[in-house]
């Protein structure tokens, strides 16, 4: 009786079954770093805005304090975004001619707020709160990087799921002094381990499991 | 095809073949089934039907995908209903193909030869159909994956100490061991049929699925070992996957649901429904394809005898069930079962008495163990009755709980019904592909019953 499959067919049968296994592999490590990737995250995109404000220049370049604009970040929610009115207490005495801010001059003319795009975007099922973590000692600079240093303000992190529990399952490793909550590029002044499970006691910071209790996030 | 001459007698009672087959003649005539042009009305009869229901059960799903779980009857307090019961249904069905498969096999029971391969396709899909539930009835079915324990985004696992969890497991462990049993056991077969096929392209396809069998020494040699190994693997599974199912249940503390015997009881009653469709599939199969000299009254009666010895034992579950919650003295359980016995569900529970622990009493006579059609009629009972038994306990259990201000009778809709005979479609779209296309009986097993297989070697006397 003939033959119906030739000899090589053995290679080929053999390179399938443990093809197999190598090619599932590489897609599943495809699928996950396509799914931590910054392209998914939009990390460190930096967004258009209607003007390029720089915070690299103003915190950065001039020291203005997080507060002056961000009003609300200890007491609320939302850290807030400044009205025109912050951005004309300066430049109406600076910088009063420069084409690039005409849109803030725009806007204090109208009164109609300047359409600003907004960078960290939670989803809707999270609910966040700035005064607590402001309040418990989570610096600025511990989710949003070294704003300092953004011409154009883009994402730090992630903001996946994984990121928020890496801080709340081990505050410790990143608790500052709350005096220090809107210094950028701040150094623990010792072992930051000792000073974060000092600070934990000190300002009542719950533990883990409080911390990871799904009703804490998803209300 | 074989040269001798075809007279082969009606099988006698006790005989698990009819006196003489040869090696060649059974090989002829199962595969003849696959490899013949001719189809049989009934084939196309059943498979225009489960064609019919499949695409109701499409329909069923389409409508769940788009309009979301309230096209069944779900509504609180009763948020698990015929989804899970059809859940627990299929999954306990396909029990007794692994226990005819594996354990039976290692027993060397060899009566189980001519009826463990179509137990087994009837195994992988039940499970087909069974696993199917546990996502249908997800809110967001296409996150199914987050059952899964993998590395995600979120930093989450599965919560590992919820026994829906270990269904997760269970019934996917169950689904690849079976698949892998039934294929390893398929590939000497599938080398007959390649070897057999006239048409070039079906030489091509056993072949390939045939992986090079040539029946060598060697060839059989690994053959037995991987299949006493998957047995061994498959064994511990006939107990352990209804096992789990029934801690979905017995780890809630919903009244009526958490008892200890839950699953001891559970195994009984998959074998004894798993028995039942056995028996449902294999009588009318006999008849059409003429394998009453294969699959004779001995294995009708064999398999009666099963389903009677775990019928009896889920009846002895039931009456345990009613004395523990009276014995033990729980006023919740107590209502449970009151409830149960005379409450809005109390036609459902008298009927499943009847089918359950009455009509299984009826197999003690010999006079109905060698009737194919009352074991057939005896077999659809019994699917019932286990259908039955599992919306009473999860409905009747949930619909009245510990809040009588919530209770609520459940009502099914229409789309309940579309979606739990759709999958009675797919199963039977699948096992009427499996008959035209594969070999429904283990070919080479059933040589192996033959007298002429029973060869001793010269030491040997």
């Amino acid at each position: 009786m003939a033959q119906i499959f030739k000899k090589t067919t053995n290679y080929f049968a053999q390179t399938m079954v443990f093809g197999a296994v190598v090619v599932v592999g590489l897609l599943g490590w495809a699928v996950d770093r396509t799914s931590r990737s910054d392209y998914t995250t939009r990390a460190h995109l930096e967004r258009e805005q209607p003007v390029p404000f720089s915070h690299a220049h103003h915190v950065g370049g001039l020291g203005v304090d997080c507060r002056y604009c961000h009003t609300s970040v200890e007491t609320s929610s939302f850290a807030g975004i400044p009205p025109t009115k912050t951005c004309m207490n300066c430049h109406s005495q600076i910088w009063l001619t420069s084409p690039t801010l005409e849109p803030v001059r725009a806007s204090f003319r109208t009164n109609k707020s300047i359409n600003w795009v907004r960078v960290h975007d939670l989803p809707d099922f999270v609910y966040f709160n700035h005064g607590i973590h402001v309040n418990k000692g989570v610096g600025c600079e511990t989710c949003h990087g070294r704003v300092d240093k953004m011409p154009l303000t883009a994402q730090e992190n992630s903001l996946q799921m994984e990121w928020c529990l890496n801080c709340h399952r081990n505050p410790e490793k990143y608790i500052r002094p709350r005096e220090f909550s809107t210094t950028m590029g701040y150094e623990p002044n010792g072992d930051q381990e000792e000073i974060g499970k000092k600070l934990i006691a000190e300002y009542k910071i719950q533990d883990a499991r409080a911390l990871t209790s799904c009703s804490t996030c998803h209300r | 095809m074989a040269d001798e001459l075809q007279v082969i007698e009606e099988a006698r009672p006790e005989e698990i073949i009819a006196r003489g087959y040869t090696f060649g003649t059974v090989t002829d005539q199962i595969a003849a089934v696959v490899l013949s042009k001719h189809t049989p009305i009934f084939w196309f009869a059943c498979f225009a039907v489960a064609i019919g229901l499949l695409l109701g059960f499409l329909l069923a799903v389409g409508a769940l995908f788009t309009q979301g779980l309230g096209v069944w009857g779900l509504r609180g307090p009763t948020m698990w209903a015929w989804d899970i019961t059809n859940f627990v249904w299929w999954v306990g069905i396909g029990h007794a193909g692994t226990l005819i498969s594996a354990i039976l096999l290692l027993l060397n029971q060899s009566w189980r030869n001519s009826i463990n391969r179509f137990a087994e396709a009837m195994t992988i899909f039940a499970v087909a159909c069974a696993g199917m539930f546990p996502i249908l009835h997800l809110g967001r079915p296409w996150l199914m994956f987050w059952l899964f324990p993998y590395p995600n985004t979120m930093g989450i696992e599965p919560n590992f100490r919820s026994p829906l969890v270990w269904d997760v497991f269970a019934v996917s462990t169950y689904a690849t061991v079976s698949a892998l049993f039934w294929f390893v056991g398929l590939m000497p077969d599938l080398g007959t049929l390649r070897d057999r096929a006239t048409n070039p392209l079906l030489k091509v396809l056993y072949g390939v699925g045939a992986m090079g069998w040539r029946g060598s020494a060697r060839h059989w040699a690994v053959y037995e070992t991987a299949s006493l190994l998957l047995a061994g693997l498959a064994t511990p599974l006939v107990l352990s996957v209804h096992t789990v199912v029934s801690f979905d249940f017995t780890v809630g503390i919903v009244p009526g649901w958490h008892s200890t015997f839950f699953p001891p009881y559970f195994v009984a009653g998959a074998i004894y429904s798993g028995f039942a469709m056995v028996l449902a599939l294999a009588i009318p199969l006999r008849s059409v394809y003429n394998l009453k000299g294969l699959i004779t009254d001995k294995h009708l009666d064999n398999a009666a005898k099963v389903m009677m010895a775990t019928g009896l034992i889920v009846g002895y579950s039931y009456i345990l069930e009613a004395f523990a919650a009276w014995y033990g003295g729980n006023v919740y359980e107590m209502a449970a079962f009151w409830n149960r016995m005379t409450g809005p569900y109390k036609v459902q529970y008298w009927v499943l008495i009847t089918c359950n622990v009455v009509a299984p009493n009826a197999l003690w006579f010999k006079k109905f163990r060698s009737s194919p059609v009352i074991l057939f009629i005896w077999s659809l009972i019994v699917l019932v009755g286990m259908w039955l038994e599992r919306f009473v306990i999860i409905v009747a259990s949930l619909a009245q709980d510990n809040l009588p201000s919530s209770w609520r009778v459940f009502e099914s809709t229409r789309w309940d019904w579309l979606t739990y005979l759709g999958t009675i479609g797919l199963f039977t779209f699948l096992f009427f592909l499996f008959v035209r296309l594969l070999p429904m009986i283990s070919i080479f097993e059933v040589r192996t019953l033959l007298p002429s297989a029973k060869v001793k070697g010269k030491g040997a006397h």
